[in-house]
């Protein structure tokens, strides 16, 4: 029993990491019909970001600070310009399959430009146990299920609470009336994919210290967060989270009690099933697009 | 008449003079990029090492050493045809690759060249295949698992056990020599858990450890995944002392997980904090060319051109057929040889037999807490 709540605890917050990616996953089709199969890797780049404004002297607190603005400027700004803009004109496949070379580049860059091998990430929670029911919980656990908590109800209090979230979500749910009620739909387009990068640099904060930053480490993650937006409901911010959290503790609960070798498997038979018997998600609604 | 018999004469001399005067040359295919660079780019600086060393001395038996290095890009398939490629040219010995897998698909074309081939693998099934002339420059998994399994019992008193180790050729073997020589003992192995190499969540793995509530925890991985297993071991709070081989412990492992790899124990056959002098002094000589502090493979590339060095002397003359005949069941005692660094004796098989150390982190530091005698 006391396994089985370890388990749930590690599996939701890695579960949360996954929510922040697939949630940046969701917004972009949403608004775009972008499907950014890079974004595994825009998860592994911001690290890499916060490790060379370290070395350059930038102590950790202003290398997040310099991270998290780069990524957007990146991974936002210069996304959507150099990749999207130009590739939409095509279609959605033509941009998907650019994303897809994209993330090949960004790794080799970073292999090129850094190392091949890993390298030590330092992580904001400190590392120690907190007492929950009984249980000792690590708080770097606690802090990383805090923070990503913190992000996503952040993220709906913005979508759903505020003047700029009507915006985005009524650009998202019809560009043309929207445009015709005078709200900027591009620039809430761009508003979206900075929104994602600060996600992905958050989410590559919390989850380097553990995975170590390393070239390849975005696959997995990207994997785990295209599942989770699926499961959850590609058209749903709460689906995307709901998503996440439970590929993160049927990732652990198949380690755990199927084996190793099939864990990635588990998650993957999960989706076929979903697709075959609820095909808009769990949480998400057939043939509606709202952010 | 005579002037023809002069110019014979003449030329004879010169080509004579040449041949004498001609540089024995070693051919390495090692891994100088890709994933196993860090063991490549050490085991390549101490090749160089040793080359420059000898050749300020004279070189071995009057010649000088050349040597030619080879990038397998870490890739078991680039290395064979370096492989190749390397004893098309025929050299007096191969040296490398590093990897156990790029080992086991080169060593049948040295074998069949008829050239000896000092390699860096540890994997214990490399020298059971009856090749004659593939030689180790370190312990095999033969040798230095009975050794770890003694320590987990005899040392660490620990009569459950929980052994974590990674799916590949090197993982499987060491697993399968440490459980057999566990049970032996009468240590009960109590979770035998597999992953994947390159794995990065480490949670559900160290939960059923955590489960099983083992004396001591035994764990085989690949260096990054040994980061990974002692940062969530810490994360979860296991108490039950660790112990591993080379690569739980290496200096890249340190660096990697931090104050998590405290107190890690690990038996390692070559390392540069070893108490010997001579191991100390190639330490501050390699340091002070290369400007880093070498890992073991380092030491293995040291070593493998002692070896070279030591065997052609024993033979007296410089002959690549006759020289792994002569390596096998040959002992270099460091008093003769002060490049071998420690006694050493090769098996019939290429295997070595030489002490070895038991390390622990302490303070993100290897320490040897004590020195493990050769066998025999």
């Amino acid at each position: 029993m006391s396994n089985l709540f370890d388990l749930l605890v590690a599996g939701l917050a890695t579960g949360a990491i996954y929510a922040l990616v697939a949630v940046g996953f969701t917004l972009l089709w949403q608004t775009s019909q972008t499907i950014n199969f890079a974004q595994g890797e825009f998860v592994m780049l911001p690290a890499f970001l916060m490790l060379a404004a370290m070395h350059a002297g930038a102590p950790f607190w202003l290398a997040i600070i310099l991270g998290i603005l780069l990524s957007m400027l990146l991974l936002g700004l210069a996304f959507k310009m150099l990749l999207v803009d130009p590739m939409m004109r095509h279609g959605v496949l033509p941009l998907a399959i650019a994303t897809m070379a994209l993330a090949i580049g960004l790794k080799e860059a970073v292999k090129q430009f850094f190392s091949a091998e890993a390298s030590p990430f330092p992580s904001i929670v400190p590392t120690g146990d907190i007492s929950i029911l009984g249980h000792a919980v690590s708080l770097q656990s606690i802090g990383v299920l805090a923070v990503a908590i913190v992000a996503v109800f952040g993220l709906t209090a913005l979508l759903n609470r505020t003047s700029l979230g009507h915006q985005m979500q009524a650009a998202a749910q019809n560009p043309t009336v929207a445009r015709i009620i005078g709200v900027p739909v591009e620039r809430m387009i761009l508003l979206t994919f900075l929104i994602n990068a600060f996600l992905v640099a958050l989410a590559s904060l919390l989850i380097t210290p553990i995975y170590l930053a390393k070239f390849s480490s975005g696959e997995v993650l990207g994997q785990a967060a295209f599942i989770a937006a699926i499961v959850g409901g590609f058209n749903q911010v709460r689906g995307a989270i709901a998503g996440g959290l439970l590929i993160g503790v049927l990732d652990n609960l198949a380690a755990a009690y199927v084996s190793t070798q099939y864990r990635a498997a588990v998650p993957m038979i999960f989706l076929i099933a979903v697709i075959l018997f609820r095909p808009q998600g769990l949480l998400g609604r057939a043939e509606e697009r709202t952010v | 008449m005579r002037s023809t018999l002069l110019a014979g004469a003449l030329l004879a001399f010169a080509t004579a003079t040449s041949v004498h005067a001609q540089a024995i040359k070693l051919a390495d295919v090692a891994e100088l990029s890709g994933g196993g660079a860090t063991v490549g780019t050490n085991w390549k600086n101490g090749i160089d090492l040793a080359i420059e060393e000898i050749n300020a001395k004279g070189g071995v038996l009057g010649r000088k050493l050349e040597v030619t290095h080879a990038d397998s890009q870490s890739n078991p398939g680039v290395a064979r045809a370096q492989v190749q490629k390397a004893l098309d040219a025929e050299p007096y010995v191969l040296l490398g690759p590093g990897y156990s897998g790029s080992v086991k698909v080169t060593a049948p074309l040295a074998a069949e060249a008829g050239i000896a081939q000092i390699m860096g693998g540890e994997a214990a099934e490399l020298t059971q295949a009856g090749n004659k002339f593939l030689f180790r420059t370190s312990f095999g998994q033969q040798s230095s698992m009975p050794k770890v399994a003694k320590y987990i019992h005899d040392e660490m008193k620990a009569k459950t056990v929980a052994v974590v180790w990674v799916n590949n050729d090197f993982g499987r073997g060491g697993r399968d020599v440490v459980v057999k020589e566990l049970d032996r003992l009468g240590s009960k192995v109590v979770a035998d858990l597999s992953t994947e190499a390159g794995q990065a969540d480490f949670a559900a793995d160290v939960g059923k450890i955590k489960a099983a509530n083992p004396d001591a925890v035994f764990v085989y991985l690949n260096e990054e995944e040994s980061a990974r297993i002692l940062k969530e071991l810490k994360r979860q709070g296991v108490t039950a002392p660790l112990m591993g081989e080379t690569t739980l412990i290496g200096q890249k492992v340190i660096e990697l997980a931090g104050d998590a790899a405290n107190g890690a124990r690990g038996h390692v056959g070559l390392t540069t904090d070893a108490p010997v002098d001579l191991i100390k002094s190639f330490r501050d000589k390699f340091a002070k060319k290369y400007n880093y502090v070498p890992d073991h493979n380092g030491l293995k590339g040291y070593l493998a051109v002692y070896m070279v060095k030591a065997t052609t002397e024993k033979m007296g003359k410089v002959d690549s057929k006759a020289f792994a005949d002569t390596l096998h069941g040959l002992t270099i005692k460091a008093a003769d040889e002060p490049g071998i660094l420690m006694d050493v004796t090769f098996s019939d098989t290429g295997d070595i037999d030489r002490q070895s150390f038991l390390v622990e982190v302490v303070e993100g530091k290897q320490v040897v807490k004590q020195v493990l005698p050769k066998v025999k």
